[in-house]
This record gives C-alpha cells, structure tokens and sequence, in this order.
C-alpha cells in the first residue's frame, strides 16, 4: 500500500514593533539578558497590560495580506500553564474569537529548472490570533537560565489546514509566508533570531483515503533546514509504522536537529488543560471597516502578482523575477533604477547579478568594524544604475567596460559618467581610425581573412579581437563589425 | 450534575501546581464537594440567551502608542530573583514538557 | 501639642493645623508613630513600618510648605497602604510567606498619586494572605486584632487598614475589595469605608485577586476624609486598561453643597434572615434618620441576590487561579529548597508558601476552569453576574441609592468561622453584589452593639456618581460621627 502525508504548519511569527505586546519597554534581539523588562514584562505583583496598538495594526494587515476575513470584535484569553519562561504563567493570546479567520498562501513549487516557472497553489489558513511571546531559556549540565527579553514581544500564530502534501511544499509554504511578511513589513522573519518558529501536525494515509490519519505534533523545527528534515522524517517515521502494521500514537514529538530525529515529549493522556478563559484586565478590540479600508489601501503588492506583473508588463525574464519578487526593497530600487531607461530586462539584470554580488562580497569580506553595506547605504543609487545602462545604450562604452566600472562606482561612489572622463574610456567610434585599425588587423592575419571570405562566419572573430586589443576594448564593436565586414568583401 | 459532587482533588491540585499535604488534601476533598453543592444553585439559573458579563463596564479599543518607555535594569529586574547568574534568572533543570 | 490630640483628629483637622502653622508633619508623623509603638503590639494592623522613610517624607513635605510650594490638600498627612499595594523599594508580602523577602521596583498608580499629592506613605498593612478572607485570619504573619475588642475579629480581607484606622495608628488607609474587603472591616471597625466604582482607581500596583472585582478604596473616620482621599487617587490611567476614563470632581468640595434628599431602596432580600437583631435595630435607625431629613424610603427587590455568593465564588477563585500562578518560586518569590526540577519548583514552593484558604481557592477556581467545567462554572457564572447588574439598573431607575446593613452580624470571635468555608463566604452576603455589578458602595458607622463592637451602614450608589454617594453618606455621618468614637486600647 502506497501513503501519503498530511501536513498542517503553525507558524509564530514576531512582529516588528518597537514596544511588547502589553507594555512599552523596548524590544530587540540581542540585548544583554534581562535589560528589556518591566513590572509588566516580569509578571509583578501588579502589573496590568495594555495593548499596542502597532501589533493590532499589522495582524490586521497580514489578515488582509493573505485574504482572511478580519474579525469585527476579537477577545484576549489567558493560556494557564507553568513554565518558567512565562513570567505570569498565563500567555495573553487568543482562543475562540481571533483577529483574523480563513485565507490563504499561494505557494510555487520548484520548476523544471530555477529559469522556468515553476507550478502554483494556495494553502487554506484555519486562523490567524496574536498573543504574548515568552522568555528564552538556555540550559546547562545540572539548570537553566532564563532571560525575559523576549518575554511579551508580539507574536502572530498562523495556523494552515492541513493543506500541505510534502516536505517541498512545506519549504515553498514558509518561503512565501516569509516573502509576502517580510515584504510588508511586519517581520524579518529571521529564523535564526526566532522570529519565525514553526511547529507542524503531521499524519499520514494510504493514497486515495480521505479521512486524515492520526496527527503527532512536531516542535521545535526551528531553522528552514530543520522544517524540511524535520517534516521529512516525521512522515518516513509514520510511514514505516504503518507499513509494519504499528498504530501511530497521537501525541507531541521534538524534532532534535543535531540527531536527526524525532522524540515523543507527551501523549494525548498528557495534553495541558489550559483553562481558557478572558482576560479580565483587557478590554476586546473592535475593528471598523474604515479602518480595514485604509489599511487595504496601504497593503502593498503581494510577492507572486508583482512577479507576474513584472514579466507580463515589463518582459522580464522568470529568472529574474524570482530573484526580485521576494525582496521588497530590491524591487523598488530596480523600479527606480527601471524607470529612468526603456530597458528594464537590462536593469533587471544588473540588479540581481552584479548589484547583488557586490553586496553579498562585500559583507563577505568586510570586518566586523565595517558597516554593512545595505541597499539603504548602497553608493551606486538607482539612477547611477540607470546612467550606466544608459551609456552601454547610447554606445558611449562597451558592455565590458561597463562591467569593469561597476566595482569601482559600488566602492567609490562616483558616477559612471565621472569614472569613463577622467578614464578616457569612451568607446572609439571615430570611422577613419577604426578603418585604419580594421585593415592593419586583416593585413597583418590573412589566414582569418581568407577563411572569412571562404565561408567561415567565426574566423572574424579573431580580426574584431586583434582591433579591441589595440584600443583596449574601447572601440565600438558594433562599428568594428561593420568596418571589417565592409572591408573584407570588397 | 449529580447530588455527590467529587473533584478529582489530585488531577485539580496538580493542574494548580500546588502540593496538598495529605492532611490537606482530605480536608479540601470534602470542603471543595460541599463548595461545590452549594454552587448548584447556579445549575438552576435561567440564563438562555444572556451575554456573559467580562467586565463591568466593556468598551472596546482601549490601547497605546507603540513608543518606547523606559523599563527596570537588569540589576531591579533581578533583585528579588531567590538564585541567579550571568544576570538571569537560574532554575533547577527544566524537564522539557 | 499633646500627640493624643493629634491621633485622634481627623485628617481634615489635621490640614487645618498644619495649614494654621501650629503643627508639622514631622510632629504628626511622630505622634502616629508613637502611637503604633504603642498599641500595635495588641492590634497587629502593621506588618512593616519604615519610620526613617516617613520622618524624611514628613521633613520634606514641612520644607515645601515652608517655602509655600505644598503639594496639595493631603501634603504631609500620614496614609497606610494594605500590604498588596506596591511603593518602590518597599516590601510587599500581601501577607503571604510565599512573599516574605519581596521589594517592590515600583510604585503603583495609587502610590505614586499619593505622592504627588505630598502624603506621608506610612506602613505596610495587615490582610487576609492575597486579600481572600473576612477576618484577617488568614495573615501568614498572625491576625489583626478589633481594636474595640481584641478577642474578635477586624473584619477582612483589609482588617489590618480598618483597625489601624480605628486604633487611631494611622488617620487615613488604603485596602482593596473584592467581595466586600473594604466595606465589611470598615463596620466592624466602626470606621468609614469606601469601594469606588469598578475603574475610578487605577488597579496598577494592586496585587491582583480577582481582577475583574478588585478596587482600591479608603478607609477614614468620617466621610469627608474618605472624600479627600478617594479624590486625591481616583482618575484615569493609561496604565490600567479597565481603568474609567472621566474626570473627576472635588467629592470633598461636593461634600460640601447641600443634598436635596432624593429617594434610597430597601431591598427586601437584605432585610430577611440571618441579619443580627442589633444590627437591624441600628439600620432601622438610619431609616428613621433618612426620612426625618425628607428622604423617600422605597422597598424594592433585587432577586437574584441569592445568586451572588456562587457567581462570586467562581469568578473570584477562578481568576485568582490564574492571577496568582505567578507565584512560583521562579523570579521574586521564595523557592522551596526540597525542589529538585523545575516542576518541583512549582508545587512544592507554592505548597509551601500559599495557606490554607489561597491553597484551596486557587484549586476551586482551577476546577472551575478546567476542561469539561468551564460552561458550566465560570461561563455560567458571569451570565448570571449579567442578571445581577440588571437587577441594579432596574433598582435605580427608582432610587438614587440602596441602603442595606454592610455585614449581617457585628465582629465575630476568632475561629467563630474559620473552619467553615461557606459561613465564612456568607458573611459577605451583602457587600458581593456591588462588585459583581460594579458599582460603587460605602459602609458608614451607625452605632454600637450592646456589647460594645460597631455596626456599620451600606450605601450603594450609581455607577460613576461616586459625588452623590458620598453626599448622602455625609448626611448622616456629619451628625452621628460614629466613626470618631475611638477604642480604648
Ligand atoms: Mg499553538
Ligand atoms: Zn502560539
């Protein structure tokens, strides 16, 4: 009997806020331990929250990001359990009216070849609530410390149904959350940070049943490495259960990263009673439509619809949009850059390939004094971008020369313009001397030119070779191609 | 509900993560019963249709900025913490639940 | 002057002095102080007394008024805190071994008011551990005592700010009620008593019980002090997201206007059995008093006043579950030293540190809770909690406030009740449904029991109109003054 696997994904994801979810001290990562709390923050005797108005804003809008419908009225409840990373021993979060419901993830799954397109989908969302996140612990041979930094930061859960068939879709699932988050702003979703954690409910069934298997919890898949190993064990692991006749027990299981494998943690005899119940110390949160209005009208445009917009509008080839399409200030700086040529699959191009090599060597090397060189503080701005395209067009310098300069105008600053006049690097486009250099370079290798003019289209190559040495590849090709063909048959 | 109400005294103190004597926990076995017989009264109210009271006197949106205050140092945060080191808080080891 | 005269005076005579120059706090603050090394050994209100700090509250407070920069009306006056109420740098146990070497980082809301208003922040004072009791018995650090009967109980859970108060150690007090804790100590202490409306005092800093319940009042021997000091830490916090957002009025300069008499209810389930004869015969009085001054006496009923005791019980101890897992022997709380993991940490620690009844109502209100339960305890509990506020807004769409006794009997013997759960929980039987619906309520001393213990008066008012309470309380209180009569100790 064949199986297949069922996965649903709940991802928690930190919102970008400067201030905790119910309290305004400061939030960030990497911080001395402990510098970021409060009364509110430690669980005090005393210490009442009071929301942000910022996290409620942007789980509005991730809701909208991903088509969920936006409650009208959503409640806080407490999530009563011990664990000494949560100061209160209650997590504020949402249990039965969340903040949004439904929507969905378009995902791509990896085509034939990373230049072709690969085939799209949409995951179903069940929900979407906010709550509190909790401390961090670290432990140690005999304990553990516990730093509350992270203690009360805003956390959105994004919980899928179980809409999810392979480890790949999964990596394709939480590439495009991550995209379509990232790009609107409301979290880096830095995996390594734990901005982004993931659990998954996983089961399988024999092919062509409909009824879900049963489903073991997976946590701790904490790494986009981890989610795809994690996931795809859990199912080998239910998988061989089956074949050899084994019920699968429904509980919770730790993925351990360094063993490769999963570990049971509880049962479902084991399960917490987490005795829901309202906050009484907060009040609900009434959205308006007005309000979803407005924030509709600032969502920006999602990853997937720019890509498409971006080949159907611009004729960009797929390869670049996927470079694109998932980094928002990319895209806007090859908008900008777009914008001031009529050539933009030429912007494109030197956007994902040079411009982000540079940036990617640069920080490779730079020390740790260096700052980091960011698309912010970049030297070469859209329009030097544009302006160096610009000369490549107008036929003002070869394409080479073009390359030679990117480096330097990306170390520099200078401008293109600057860098070609002060190296005297436009491209010779003077006819007569052309013509001089041309017909040197035919006397002085008859053999080519014989073979040329018997047929042989590539032996010009070599004639074209000998001109661009002797001006140090700045003669205008185009022109040199016209000279020695002209020459040659006459 | 039934007339003899018996709570799960083990299951509930646990869940409270409250350790009973065992003298205790034979006290509060017959107390929280007769507690909880007492409280059947509200088994009998007629409360189809009523909206649970949260608060007593709801309104809705009642939120901050998201500006930044000042919080405790670490040295505040710490001061009553019954064990610690490298400025966190230390616990016996955690068996992972 | 004589230091006897000063503890005895109220706080509104003691501004007077200190405004007619005759008097400094410093001379105030001393004399209360004496007074507490003097009586409190027999009454135990105080749990932690930092007189350093108060003398140096009191130095400063003389120096601004020397300069003419005084803070305000309650500037260099000595006010107690229940011992649940944080003031940064202070100890804060609400009387709970599980607490025992707390220091609170920061002041509450009312703590910082109280500052800003110049007051002379003065000790720590005595509860029911968590404020859940009506005796003070349940103090890990030994009861209060009555000051006008030390074998009797103060009341609870605020007895310890209600006896300081009557044994004349502090002039005014701050306690919080959750069911009653203000109110009924107030009149078994024979002082005056107030819980606001839900949200006029900011909950910030007040170690929480049951949180959709608690409210910070005060405790004074007249109404007119209770008016001073509710106005001084009433008003809207941003810190406190239950907090009411009004403004709030001068009560003391209210006080002050005539009353036109307006119409009070008798709600007949208060007046039925179990109230004490005495105490009957004492609010008949009142009644009397009431309509001799043109007040229109209106009977009416509030029918499901029998239901407030179990929905009482189950949101109170179910939120208290919840409120109080924060004591775990983790971050600020003393750790059990038999814990070997950190699940021993939890139980063992809070089965160390929390008694008896905070042990047994933390595990009733996580029954109530607890899967399969939930429906039918605490969701059932705060419908009907709906029909008990509607029971009061149909009352007042006929009076202007509800007169009742504040406890069915005057102060009763120690270990008269603490055996016996559910007795105890009736003796709140008239002051819980104020907080179930909100509103605010004040007890005010109307007379003694042959015996000699106070009886006390319960005025319920409207949501948010504290102003005419605290009017029709004066009426009576300004010319029977039962709360001046002082304890001989
Ligand atoms: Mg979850
Ligand atoms: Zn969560």
């Amino acid at each position: 009997m064949k199986y297949e696997a069922v996965i649903g994904l709940e991802v928690h994801v930190q919102l970008d806020t400067k201030s905790k979810m119910f309290t305004r001290v400061g939030t960030g990562f990497g911080k001395p331990p402990n510098t970021l709390t409060n009364p509110v923050v430690l669980g005090l005797p005393g210490a009442l929250p009071v929301m942000n108005l910022e996290a409620i804003e942007k789980s509005v809008k991730v809701g909208l990001l991903l088509g969920c419908k936006i409650a009208p009225i959503c409640k806080w409840d407490r999530k009563n359990y011990f664990y000494p990373d949560m100061p209160k021993n209650y997590q504020i979060s949402q249990f039965d009216q969340p903040i949004c419901e439904g929507g969905e993830v378009e995902i791509e799954m990896p085509g034939e070849s990373p230049a072709v397109m690969g085939s799209h989908r949409k995951v179903e969302l069940t929900r979407i609530h906010l709550e509190e996140d909790v401390g961090k612990l670290t432990h140690y041979e005999t304990d553990s410390l516990v730093d509350y930094n992270r203690a009360g930061c805003p956390l959105l859960e994004i919980v899928s149904e179980p809409d999810l068939f392979s480890p790949d879709e999964v990596f394709a699932y939480l590439t495009s959350l991550r995209n379509s988050l990232v790009s609107a702003g409301i979290s880096d979703c830095d995996m390594e940070k734990g901005q982004l954690r993931c659990d998954a409910n996983i089961s399988v069934r024999p092919v062509g049943t409909k009824a879900l298997g049963t489903k073991v919890e997976i946590k701790n898949l904490n790494t986009i490495s981890g989610v795809r190993n994690g996931v795809e064990y859990e199912i080998k692991r239910q998988t061989q259960a089956m074949l050899e006749g084994e019920k699968i027990v429904q509980e919770t299981r730790r993925w351990n990263p360094d063993q490769r494998y999963t570990t049971p943690m509880r049962t479902k005899e084991m399960a917490h009673d987490y005795r829901y119940f309202p906050d009484p110390d907060l009040m609900p949160v009434k959205i308006e439509q007005q309000w979803i209005d407005r924030i509709q009208k600032e969502l920006p445009e999602k990853p997937f619809d720019k890509q498409r917009r971006y080949q159907s509008e611009m004729s960009l080839p797929y390869s670049s949009t996927s470079a694109l399409c998932g980094d928002r200030p990319l895209c806007e700086y090859f908008e900008q850059a777009a914008a001031h040529t009529n050539v933009p699959a030429k912007v494109a191009n030197w956007v994902v390939n040079d411009l982000l090599r540079e940036l990617a060597q640069n920080n490779d090397q730079t020390d740790s004094k260096a700052e980091t060189v960011t698309l912010d503080n970049c030297k070469i701005s859209p329009q030097a971008l544009a302006e160096l395209i610009s000369l490549i067009e107008e036929g003002t310098i070869s394409n080479n020369v073009a390359k030679e300069l990117f480096p330097e105008m990306f170390s520099s600053g200078k401008s293109a313009k600057e860098l070609v006049k002060i190296k005297g690097l436009e491209m010779k486009s003077d006819g007569d001397e052309i013509e001089g250099l041309c017909a040197g370079a035919i006397s002085k290798d008859p053999d080519a030119a014989d073979k040329f003019r018997g047929g042989k289209e590539g032996a010009i190559n070599a004639l074209k070779g000998a001109v661009m040495k002797a001006t140090r590849g700045q003669a205008n090709p185009k022109l040199v191609d016209e000279t020695l063909r002209r020459l040659l048959s006459s | 509900m039934s007339e003899e109400k018996c709570v799960d005294i083990d299951y509930v103190s646990n869940l409270a993560r409250i350790e009973l004597s065992s003298q205790e926990r034979n006290k509060f076995q017959s107390q929280l019963g007769e507690v909880l017989k007492y409280f059947e009264k509200l088994q009998k109210v007629d409360v189809e249709g009523v909206e649970p009271t949260a608060h007593a006197f709801p309104r809705f949106n009642v939120w901050d900025q998201d500006e930044v205050q000042p919080g405790l140092s670490a040295e505040q945060a710490l001061q009553n913490a019954p064990k610690q080191r490298s400025q966190q808080v230390v616990v016996p080891k955690v068996v992972e639940e | 002057m004589e230091s006897s005269l000063l503890t005895s005076a109220t706080a509104a005579e003691l501004i007077n002095l200190l405004k007619g120059g005759s008097v400094s706090s410093v001379e105030i603050t001393q004399a209360f102080i004496q007074r507490i090394q003097a009586v409190d050994q027999k009454v135990h209100a105080f749990l932690h007394l930092d007189e350093e700090d108060m003398i140096n509250q009191a130095k400063s407070s003389d120096q601004r008024r020397a300069q003419g920069k005084s803070f305000g009306q309650l500037d260099g006056i000595p006010v107690g805190l229940k011992d649940v109420i944080s003031a940064e740098g202070q100890p804060l146990t609400a009387a709970s071994k599980i607490l025992e070497n707390y220091i609170s980082p920061y002041d509450a809301t009312v703590t910082r008011k109280l500052k800003e208003a110049g007051a002379v922040i003065g000790g720590r004072l005595n509860l029911d551990e968590f404020a859940m009791g009506s005796s003070t018995e349940n103090s890990a650090y030994g009861p209060t005592r009555n000051p006008w009967n030390l074998d009797c109980v103060p009341g609870g859970s605020s007895g310890g700010s209600s006896a300081a108060v009557a044994a004349r150690e502090i002039p005014l007090s701050l306690g919080s009620d959750t069911g009653g804790s203000i109110r009924q100590p107030a009149s078994l202490c024979g002082v005056v008593g107030m819980k606001p409306t839900y949200g006029m005092v900011s909950r910030y800093g007040l170690a929480a019980f049951a949180s959709s319940l608690d409210q910070i009042g005060p405790f004074a021997q007249t109404v007119e002090d209770a008016a001073l000091l509710l106005e001084i830490i009433s008003g809207h916090d941003p810190l406190d997201s239950t907090s009411y957002p009004s403004n709030v009025p001068s009560y003391s300069n209210e006080l002050k206007v005539p009353l036109e008499p307006c119409k009070l209810g008798l709600p007949q389930e208060f007046f039925g059995e179990g109230m004490d004869e005495e105490v009957r015969k004492s609010i008949d009085l009142v009644i009397e008093f009431y309509k001799s001054k043109g007040f229109e006496m209106i009977e009416l009923s509030l029918p499901t006043t029998d239901l407030s005791i179990p929905v009482y019980y189950v949101i109170a101890t179910a939120e208290a579950s919840s409120n109080l897992a924060r004591y775990d022997g983790i971050r600020y709380t003393s750790r059990s030293e038999r814990a070997t993991n950190a699940i021993d940490v939890y139980a063992k620690s809070r089965g160390e540190g929390f008694g008896e009844e905070v042990k047994r109502r933390c595990i009733l209100g996580a029954y109530a809770l607890s899967s399969g339960y939930y429906d039918a305890y605490y969701l059932r509990a705060q419908k009907t909690r709906t029909l008990i506020r509607k029971d009061f807004d149909q009352a007042f769409k006929q009076v202007d406030a509800i007169l009742t006794p504040t406890s069915p009997t005057p102060a009763f013997k120690f270990g008269d009740k603490s055996e016996d759960p559910i007795s105890m929980y009736l003796s709140d039987i008239y002051t819980i449904s104020t907080n179930l619906a909100g509103l605010p309520g004040i007890s005010v001393p109307c007379g003694f029991s042959q015996s000699g213990l106070p009886i006390g008066m319960q005025l319920i008012g409207q949501a948010l109109n504290e102003s005419k309470l605290l009017s029709i309380a004066h009426v009576y209180d300004q010319e029977h003054k039962y709360g001046r009569k002082a304890p001989s100790l």
